[in-house]
């Protein structure tokens, strides 16, 4: 009985497949890199993804710091309070702390640079976020001090700078009439960087609070 | 048939794999590989799309997509993991209570 069951769900998902290459495969999209191309130089960055990610389409990386905000927002809810619980006692070897005290200042040059070279090249906020992000759960599980210093206030200013960012943003360019998250061409490049500073600060704070919260006492 | 037909027809190959893992497997975990297996097939199908031409400089904003979606999976797992933790914490399991009525 249950190797029919088994074949069942085979056929139905590899029927699913059958439709999806069927009605994909033969798709002849244009796509968008011609438009990007065209209008790099005002976007203030030198590179087509950042300028899709910062500027073209600012919204939806807004959002996205959203759903990063509201995945922490999510774990809060299953713990008693909204502090970042302190991190349970472990036997850290000599070496293990050594290596990562003199680690962790080499990566967050890197992921500085990383944030800068997003300009002109592959890089930008998301990537520095995450090389940071990774950077504060090390510190953590070698014993350092870590993303558990920042308590009230703190920790709310880091958490939602990225968000908040972007709605002061918002707020101005659809107030002096330019429409939403619409950069003035001059200050385009101070802007874009001064954002993905804001971005890649929250999203550190964030990925090292999602690690934080779903450590087990 | 050109490269981006191959890379196309592997990651709907993936989708589907994960697609069947996570319907039909009963432990939490394996299910929430199974939705990043899902989710990293889909960039694979962006990143193909986005080289498809041969152009001097590929496609950005598949790029730009799957940037993006990278950072709503990692949100996602997170979520799901301290979910699951959550639930192994209260009633000591990992599969959840249908399937458990189900299993032989």
């Amino acid at each position: 009985m249950s190797a029919w069951v088994d074949a069942g769900r085979l056929l139905l998902v590899a029927g699913l497949v059958a439709v999806l290459a069927a009605t994909v495969l033969p798709l002849e999209p244009a796509g968008l890199a011609a438009p990007v191309a065209e209008e790099l130089e005002a976007s203030g960055v030198a590179h087509g993804v950042t300028a899709v990610l910062l500027n073209f389409r600012a919204y939806d990386t807004w959002l996205e710091v959203g759903v990063l905000f509201v995945a922490l927002v999510g774990l809060f809810a299953l713990r008693p309070t909204g502090v970042l619980p302190h991190a349970p006692p472990r036997a850290v070897s000599v070496l293990f702390k050594a290596a990562v005290g003199v680690l962790a200042p080499v990566a967050g040059i890197a992921a500085a640079y990383m944030l800068w070279r997003g300009t002109h090249a592959p890089g930008g906020a998301f990537q520095a976020g995450a090389v940071l992000g990774a950077t504060f759960v090390l510190l953590r599980l070698a014993g350092w001090r870590s993303v558990g210093v920042l308590v009230g206030w703190r920790l709310r200013a880091c958490l939602l700078a990225g968000f908040a960012a972007f709605l002061l943003f918002a707020l101005v360019s659809t107030s002096a009439g330019a429409g939403l998250l619409a950069y003035p061409p001059a200050l385009a490049g101070v802007l874009v960087v001064a954002l993905e500073v804001a971005v890649a600060a929250t999203t550190a704070v964030t990925l090292a609070a999602l690690y934080v919260s779903g450590e087990v006492e | 048939m050109e490269l981006f037909h191959l890379y196309a027809f592997c990651s709907m190959l993936l989708f589907g794999i994960a697609l069947h893992g996570f319907l039909f497997q009963p432990h939490l975990v394996r299910k929430v590989l199974a939705l990043n297996v899902m989710g990293t097939s889909i960039f694979l199908f962006l990143i193909a799309v986005a080289h498809r031409d041969r152009t001097p400089s590929p496609d950005p904003v598949p790029h730009a997509l799957v940037l993006t979606g990278i950072v709503v999976a990692v949100s996602l797992t997170a979520f799901a993991l301290g979910l699951i933790l959550k639930l192994h914490k209260e009633t000591g399991r990992t599969t959840l209570p249908s399937v458990r009525r189900e299993a032989p």
